[in-house]
């Protein structure tokens, strides 16, 4: 295959078929704000440990409704609960619980 | 000089403008293409932002006006400037003597079928807005048995050079919400979906109806603009777009999927400005004299404009138009008759 240059990679398409996001469904039962997240990016701006690590709640929580876990979770690892987001945020959620919502609930299971 | 101003459409615009120009002591006539009153209003269901009755709204306008002469299935035909005053033709053959027009022809929908991808009329699946207002209005039309998934495609022939409509239609993100939630509310287990590129809530409320669209109803937008609509073995629509918030294609199967299909200017717009001789913008629409201070004036003597005719309107900003039409019909009026 390598002689061709060619390569075969997962496909990153969201199918929404088939998609699980029950671990969104849980942390919306904890925290409801996260369904009015209007996807402004103020969060990602704000956020103080962004420019250090790749961190995006917005991103975060886009994933999570789509079921891609992994992927999301990975973008509020280096999250330090400092709580800025919450304070920009234009829809009021409580950004810094839905962070520890998904968190708790990584370290259960 | 005449007391009789000719009125071209009985919509929204055209009712209200009858309605004033009574109040003023003038005497209206309308002259409406189809067979009822009425226009767009009479097709929908229920109104944007807080579920009015189209029809309560309907009869508001109709009530004041039912005496006023109106010419059902009738078109104009011909109008000639005779001094001040205007010798209207009507198809039928009927003639009117009138000292002003007020063009209230309002607009056209989108033909969904010209966006082909989309499967309008290919696919069962697959019906416009005004389909889905039909049968939330009478339960026909179309087929619609509890959905489980439904997803809304907005901006369908609008914002599209590709078929020659640049502008946004402004009405179909609400309406599209609108619907939306009308849909949950109607079958609580289904699913739905909206498919957008800008949501453009720009009115009073219309933000409220949004939150409620996402934290009562659940709604789910996914931003990124639809590319193709195509059926599965079993039956079911199936939506590709990009989900554009995360970078990544998107697809899901759907047992309906709703065009908000746009407004776009009057088909037989052509006819009428070319017999008032009324000037026309690059997007179809009769372009007013002053697009700012003078919205009603058509920059021709004796001609006025109201309505979705000079471009896609709300009901009450449609409204607020025909009153001051008829306003500037008056001071028009009044200053001839003292000359
Ligand atoms: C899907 C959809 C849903 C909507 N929902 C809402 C809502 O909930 N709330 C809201 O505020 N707005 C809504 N609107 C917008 C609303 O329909 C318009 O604002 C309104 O209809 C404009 O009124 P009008 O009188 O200018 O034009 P129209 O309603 O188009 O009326 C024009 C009239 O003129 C007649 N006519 C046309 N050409 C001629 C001719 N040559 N000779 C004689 N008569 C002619 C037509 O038959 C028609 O009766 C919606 C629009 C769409 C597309
Ligand atoms: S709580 Fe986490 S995500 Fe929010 S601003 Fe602080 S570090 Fe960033
Ligand atoms: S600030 Fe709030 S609304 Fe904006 S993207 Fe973040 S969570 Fe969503
Ligand atoms: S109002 Fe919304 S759906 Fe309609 S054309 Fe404009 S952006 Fe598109």
């Amino acid at each position: 295959m390598n002689r061709f240059g060619y390569r075969l990679s997962p496909s990153s398409q969201i199918d929404l078929d088939v998609s699980d996001n029950s671990l969104f469904r849980d942390i919306l039962a904890g925290e409801p704000g996260i369904s009015t997240c209007i996807a402004c990016g103020s969060c990602v701006a704000s956020c103080s440990a962004g420019v250090f690590d790749k961190i995006s709640f917005r991103k975060a929580l886009h994933l999570l409704e789509a079921g891609m876990d992994t992927e999301a979770v990975a973008l509020l690892e280096g999250c330090m609960m400092c709580g800025k987001c919450t304070l920009v945020c234009p829809r009021g959620i409580n950004t810094r619980h839905a962070i520890v919502l998904i968190k708790r609930k990584l370290n259960k299971g | 000089m005449t007391d009789r101003v000719l009125i071209i459409g009985g919509g929204p615009a055209g009712l209200e403008a009858a309605n004033q120009l009574n109040l003023l002591g003038y005497k209206p006539v309308i002259v409406e293409k189809e067979d009822i009153l009425g226009g767009h209003l009479a097709k929908w269901d229920r109104l944007f932002p807080e579920g009015e009755r189209a029809d309560t709204v309907l009869y508001k306008l109709i009530k004041p006006v039912e005496h006023t002469p109106v010419y059902l299935n009738t078109i104009v035909e011909k109008a000639d400037k005779e001094g001040n005053n205007f010798r209207v033709k009507l198809s039928g053959g009927k003639e009117e003597i009138v000292s002003a027009i007020l063009v209230c022809a309002g607009f056209s929908l989108f033909p969904a079928e010209k966006k082909e991808e989309y499967g309008y009329g290919i696919y069962n699946g697959v019906i416009t807005s005004s389909d889905l207002e039909k049968w939330f209005k009478t339960g026909k039309g179309v087929n619609i048995n509890n959905p489980s998934k439904v997803g809304f495609v907005h901006c369908v022939g609008s914002r599209d050079e590709k078929v020659c409509n640049r502008q946004c239609s402004k009405v179909c993100c609400v309406t599209a919400v609108k619907q939306a939630c009308e849909i949950r509310e109607k079958f609580p287990d289904s699913e739905v979906f909206c498919f957008y590129m800008d949501l453009r809530m720009f009115g009073r409320k219309y933000e409220d109806l949004y939150l409620k669209a996402q934290n009562k109803y659940r709604v789910r937008f996914i931003r990124g603009r639809v590319s193709e609509v195509s059926e599965d073995f079993t039956g079911k629509v199936v939506i590709k777009a990009e989900d554009t918030l995360s970078s990544k294609p998107l697809k899901v199967s759907l047992d309906l999927v709703v065009l908000m299909t746009g407004m776009i200017s009057n088909n037989s717009i052509e006819k009428i400005s070319g017999i008032l001789s009324l000037n026309r913008a690059e997007d179809g629409f009769i372009e007013p004299a002053d697009t700012i201070t003078k919205m009603y004036d058509s920059g021709k003597e004796g001609i006025f404009l109201a309505g979705a005719v000079t471009g896609p309107k709300t009901i009450p900003e449609t409204l607020s138009e025909a009153r001051a039409s008829a306003l500037a019909i008056h001071n028009y009026l009044s200053k001839k008759t003292i000359q």
